[in-house]
């Protein structure tokens, strides 16, 4: 734990030495605040509740999570600062788990930044700020899946560019899994169970399910167990590929 | 102690390390020496534990590197090939991670951290970002990183490579500095090095190994080993000399190195310069200069990596 610790303020702070934690937050709140204002109508709605300042975070995250996520090991591997980490007594998991966690924190910082939304409609009504907060913990799990994935892709690859667009491709896909398009691909061979199956993995559908206020356990540990397995194939990538 | 047994990685068809053995005792400091692409960086890659061999151990103060890979990699300090790290970071940063990560506690963290940066000469970069650093500060950076925990195995990967005469002569100084009672084990190409600082040089090339010696044990595997260089005056027939010099019981070969100069190559086991020196009294050729040579490793190398005999066609 303490070496998860000490990767996680390395990474956090390289996050802060480039702009590119700085530029992640900035571009982040600008979006989410057009989005909701703009194309969500949130005052023409005239509803005390978030929804339309919700609704548009998959999207977001879409675009902007994997490339906060495509550096987590690409750029090691670039730079072979990589061989220097890995022969360092720490095991794989601590240093995957140590970087996705700094990741993490950037994500969960940019949305902790979007308060102002919050006090907001406080301020023009009486909104649930229960179904708010869960909508929030929905929206903080859903980026750390996102973030989970471009782990995985990122360690794939030493190209950053890669890693990019192979993390966008996959976070569409899991997004979109109980959708016609992703769904029409697996209906015509698969049987009814594997449809379903992947029908299950929609991150829209459960993403959706929390920003209503609902915490069902079953939405928590979908996304629990996402992350946890994804940041496992990275350590297997990682063991495979690391010296390439 | 560093022991490797039967040591192998293959990349698909290739085998870049073929079945290495051998082992490092403290205080020993190994030259690890090959052409490029001999798999120098391969073979410590795998005692680092970066790469999985393919068959083969590695031990390294009695721990596997595969089954025990934490507790090896505890008492290894690793200068990887090109000396990488993180390009972001301030060099104090980077060394403070770096102690961090390698245990060390509020105490010696301070003490260590004050020696290293001293040792290296690092004061004045200290806040520097190591991407502004030109190469040599780099290097001597991820120098500092390996030496931080004082471990008692150090795998320097062309650990002066791309430095100037001056600052080579500062790693070269802070390896003899380091040296005792630790395993070292240096890879290079540049020869020089394993005279200045090697107690001892593994030859590998292909993959294999090809010779294990000390410095001076392969020095005198050179045909140069012992011979004496003659330079004369004034002009004299150099095919008279060469004959007179073959005469002698000691001397295995002669022939002209220059325009007034005959060297004599000994035979194996002999000493020729009080037998030249004597016949060149007898004789009475004026002699500029009586130089007896040294074993010239640059030669051995080139044989013992290309499977020639030493000095076939290159005087």
């Amino acid at each position: 734990m303490r070496n998860v610790v000490i990767i996680f303020r390395r990474e956090l702070a390289s996050y802060f030495a480039t702009p590119l934690a700085l530029v992640f937050i900035v571009i982040f709140l600008v979006l989410a605040g057009a989005l909701a204002f703009q194309l969500g109508g949130f005052y023409e709605r005239s509803q005390a509740d978030l929804a339309p300042f919700f609704n548009f975070h998959p999207w977001l995250y879409l675009f902007l999570i994997p490339a906060l996520s495509m550096r987590l090991w690409a750029e090691e591997r670039k730079s072979g600062s990589i061989e220097l980490l890995m022969t360092l007594p720490v095991t794989p998991w601590q240093a995957v788990l140590g970087k996705f966690l700094a990741a993490w924190c950037v994500a969960a910082l940019a949305l902790a930044l979007t308060f102002p939304i919050w006090i907001t409609v406080n301020y023009l009504g009486d909104p649930d700020n229960g179904a708010i907060l869960a909508a929030y913990v929905g929206s903080l799990l859903m980026a750390g899946g996102f973030l989970a994935i471009g782990s995985c892709l990122s360690a794939a690859t030493r190209n950053q560019v890669i890693a990019f667009i192979l993390t966008a491709v996959v976070c569409f896909a899991f997004l979109l899994a109980g959708f016609p398009l992703v769904q029409s691909l697996v209906a015509g061979w698969a049987p009814q169970t594997l449809i379903d199956a992947v029908a299950s993995l929609s991150f829209l559908t459960h993403f959706s399910a929390i920003s209503k206020g609902v915490i069902d356990l079953r939405d928590l540990v979908f996304f629990a167990s996402l992350i946890a397995a994804w940041l496992a194939a990275t350590v297997i990538v990682l063991d495979m590929k690391k010296a390439d | 102690m560093l022991e490797i047994s039967h040591l192998t990685r293959r990349f698909g068809v290739l085998t870049a390390v073929d079945d290495i053995s051998f082992s490092v005792a403290p205080g020993e400091v190994l030259g690890f020496l090959g052409p490029n692409g001999a798999g120098k960086s391969t073979t410590m890659k795998m005692i680092t534990g970066f790469l999985a061999p393919t068959s083969g151990t590695a031990r390294v103060c009695g721990h596997d590197v595969e089954t025990g890979g934490l507790a090896a990699r505890r008492s290894i300090g690793y200068l990887p090939e090109g000396a990488p790290g993180y390009a972001e970071m301030t060099v104090r940063g980077f060394l403070e991670f770096i102690a961090d990560i390698r245990g060390l506690t509020d105490g010696t963290r301070r003490a260590r951290l004050d020696d290293v940066v001293a040792r290296l000469g690092l004061e004045g970069v200290l806040h520097q970002v190591i991407e502004t650093l030109s190469k040599g500060f780099r290097r001597r950076v991820g120098l500092a990183q390996a030496i931080l925990h004082d471990p008692p195995v150090l795998i320097l990967d062309e650990p002066t490579d791309g430095l100037d005469p001056n600052q080579k002569h500062e790693v070269r100084r802070l390896i003899r500095d380091v040296s005792k009672n630790k395993i070292i084990v240096i890879s290079t190409h540049i020869l020089e090095e394993v005279d200045a600082v090697c107690t001892r040089a593994i030859i590998i090339a292909g993959g294999r190994l090809l010779a294990d010696d000390t410095p001076q044990g392969l020095e005198a595997r050179s045909r140069w080993h012992g011979a004496v260089t003659l330079a004369l005056e004034e002009p004299v027939a150099l095919e008279v000399v060469c004959a007179r010099l073959l005469g002698l019981p000691e001397v295995a070969s002669a022939e002209a190195t220059g325009p007034r100069s005959v060297t004599a190559f000994a035979r194996e086991g002999t000493a020729a310069l009080p037998a030249v020196g004597a016949l060149a009294a007898r004789e009475g050729w004026k002699l500029h200069e009586l130089r007896p040579e040294t074993g010239r490793l640059d030669e051995v190398f080139r044989s013992i990596t290309t499977g020639r005999a030493p000095g076939a066609g290159d005087a």
